[in-house]
């Protein structure tokens, strides 16, 4: 090995001149299964996705949702997505930048779907979490809330909590908290 | 001469391995004194990290004979260090790691020259990383691993047979540690496993659900992360948690308290906020001793060839007793980052589209439907349509423009393959090889650029 030391400056020398490698970013693996993951993506009419950044930036995207049944019929709902290099080791990082009365999801946005964080897989992908996101809205949930009063008035008295998603929906009031309209 | 008797005698059990043939030795091992200068003054060793595990290993890789170290570490040192990152003092703490540790070492052990860098290892360009021998690593985190992995690996080239080049394998020795339990392994690029191949050895990180973190917490941990996940974003929205400032640990210690209290929760404590919202895991001085220990010769016998190198995965556990074994894992041939891709020989007037319609005849991929990634640039992408409009004008340009008119690179390619009648997506990489370019030309191109 001692004796390659002398021989690998010079053969060093010669393969930089040969591939011309002086860019400082690295790819990273977690970049490689974004990638086939976003080439994969067969999304249903009711979701759409946007790269804010341009196509070479596949880590930060949002997704719009536009639900075509149940209470949230009509409303759009944006998500934001972080992916971060050691993908799909580790979950993305989803938060809802649409103020929702929603069981599932609180006022600051944060999102209570078992497969971003207890239930996630590296086997799971950008299509699970975005069809995941997507029965948030057609099948709300009272059992697993974050939002503690929507989930008991959904559970309680189902034809008020109609009401109250279709004004907060509007851009009403639901209790003290004012909703912005995303009809 | 006085300077050379010194050295004979302070490198008595160095000598004892360099100067003496022996049947447990590498295959091109020759003992001797020029072995052992050889190491003194061609050798350079990256420490990557200047914590628990890299105050070691810079100790001992000084004593061991290397006079070539650099160290780099983007840390400054803080009191909670001191109990086992012995080259700091209290007079030291908020210092750069990597300069007292530089610094230290190089006031205990006479000859040697430490070259310390208080930044971050994304900051430095990669040929940074060429200039060394072997890196060997002392991180905390998955993270830093793979970039350091992704790099060192983007060295390794094969031949037409598909076998590593020799003289462009970047050994890495990596040890981790995390309370009683260790590990540290021998990675060769293109020989052994790299960081990629085996990632499937972590478990999952411990994740709790956000409801029960809202409704139903029962320990104390749910306390604290409820304060740290929830609980800020409510009061502080939009300002980003810092989990290296104090006055953001405090607060978050001190909302846990009150929710702890809120529902009969005992044992909510300041470390124990630490531990739960940065994920450490207390650290043990003879740990990071032990594993600094092995990587340190590990990285001796793959320089010197002194003795049969580790192969290739070896685990510690202090906790009852004291247990090692070693595991030899086996590379995996298609790996993203250590794989030899499949070799792919064009002209320079190929385009994207023609390029794809090859994957798909090619007998090793029979790739359909391909999307290429070149470096940071998505050249084509198949879906979702706006990614596809966007990318749809490149398939008729030359790959060979598209790559920056460069000989030779690595593409990844993923689409639709058939296997054994099973359609099934994959992601393939690729070595690209562009005919009829020639050293000289490439040489020009390069200094014009």
């Amino acid at each position: 090995m001692i004796k390659l030391f002398k021989v690998k400056e010079r053969q060093r020398e010669i393969a930089e001149s040969a591939n011309g490698r002086a860019t400082v970013k690295k790819q990273t693996a977690g970049e490689l299964r974004l990638h086939k993951d976003i080439s994969e993506l067969n999304l249903p009419k009711s979701c759409s996705i946007l790269f804010p950044n341009g196509k070479d930036d596949l880590m930060n995207f949002e997704v719009a949702i536009r639900p075509d049944e149940g209470y949230y019929l009509g409303g759009t709902f944006n998500f934001s997505f972080q992916v971060n290099s050691i993908y799909p080791h580790e979950a993305p990082k989803v938060k809802c930048k649409t103020k929702v009365y929603h069981p599932n999801i609180d006022l600051e946005g944060n999102v209570c779907l078992n497969i971003l964080r207890e239930d996630w897989k590296p086997v799971l992908n950008i299509n699970t979490i975005i069809y995941g996101l997507y029965h948030l809205f057609t099948q709300p949930n009272h059992e697993d809330p974050l939002n503690h009063e929507a989930a008991a008035v959904l559970r309680d008295n189902p034809k008020l909590f109609e009401s109250n998603v279709r004004r907060a929906m509007a851009g009403g009031y639901v209790g003290q908290t004012s909703f912005p309209r995303c009809l | 001469m006085a300077d050379s008797t010194a050295h004979v005698s302070r490198s008595r059990d160095l000598d004892k391995l360099l100067l003496r043939p022996g049947h447990l030795v590498g295959p091109t091992f020759e003992p001797g004194p020029e072995l052992r200068d050889d190491l003194r003054k061609f050798a350079t060793v990256l420490v990557v990290g200047a914590g628990g595990l890299g105050c070691e290993l810079l100790k001992d890789l000084a004593l061991s004979g290397f006079k070539n170290l650099e160290v780099i570490d983007m840390d400054r040192i803080e009191v909670s260090n001191l109990n086992r990152q012995f080259l700091f003092r209290l007079q030291d703490v908020g210092k750069p790691k990597a300069e007292v540790a530089a610094k230290r070492v190089m006031e205990r052990v006479s000859g040697v020259n430490i070259v310390p860098h208080f930044c971050r290892i994304e900051d430095k360009d990669i040929e940074f990383y060429n200039h060394f021998n072997i890196i060997a690593l002392g991180l905390d985190s998955i993270e830093a691993r793979s970039y350091i992995n992704a790099v060192a690996c983007s060295f390794l080239e094969y031949d037409s047979d598909d076998k590593p080049l020799e003289e462009t394998i970047k050994p890495m020795v990596d040890g981790g540690t995390e309370g009683f339990k260790g590990h540290a392994r021998v990675i060769i690029p293109g020989v052994t496993p790299c960081f990629e191949c085996t990632i499937w050895l972590f478990p999952p990180q411990v994740k709790f659900p956000l409801c029960t973190l809202a409704e139903t917490p029962r320990t104390a941990a749910h306390c604290i992360e409820y304060a740290h996940l929830i609980k800020w974003d409510e009061v502080h929205s939009g300002k980003a948690f810092d989990p290296d400032d104090p006055e953001h640990m405090k607060w978050v210690y001190s909302e846990a308290v009150k929710r702890a209290e809120l529902f009969g929760i005992p044992g909510v404590t300041y470390s124990l906020t630490q531990g739960v919202v940065k994920n450490i895991i207390p650290a043990i001085a003879s740990t990071n001793a032990i594993i600094s220990a092995a990587c340190a010769l590990e990285t001796l016998k793959i320089v010197s060839g002194c003795s049969k190198t580790l192969s290739n995965y070896l685990t510690y556990n202090g906790a009852e007793g004291l247990h090692t074994k070693v595991t030899e894992f086996v590379k995996d041939m298609d790996c993203l980052i250590c794989g030899p891709g499949v070799l792919i020989e064009l002209d320079t007037s190929v385009t994207l589209q023609k390029f794809m319609d090859q994957l798909q005849e090619h007998p090793k991929l029979l790739l359909s439907k391909a999307s290429v990634k070149y470096r940071e640039k998505n050249l084509y992408i198949q879906a979702p349509p706006v990614l596809e409009e966007l990318t749809r004008s490149n398939l008729n340009l030359p790959l060979f423009d598209l790559m920056g008119k460069i000989r030779k690179d690595i593409v990844h390619v993923t689409g639709t393959t058939t296997n054994n009648d099973k359609k099934t997506s994959c992601l393939r990489k690729l070595r690209v090889v562009f005919k009829g370019i020639d050293g000289a030309t490439d040489m020009d191109t390069a200094g014009g650029a």
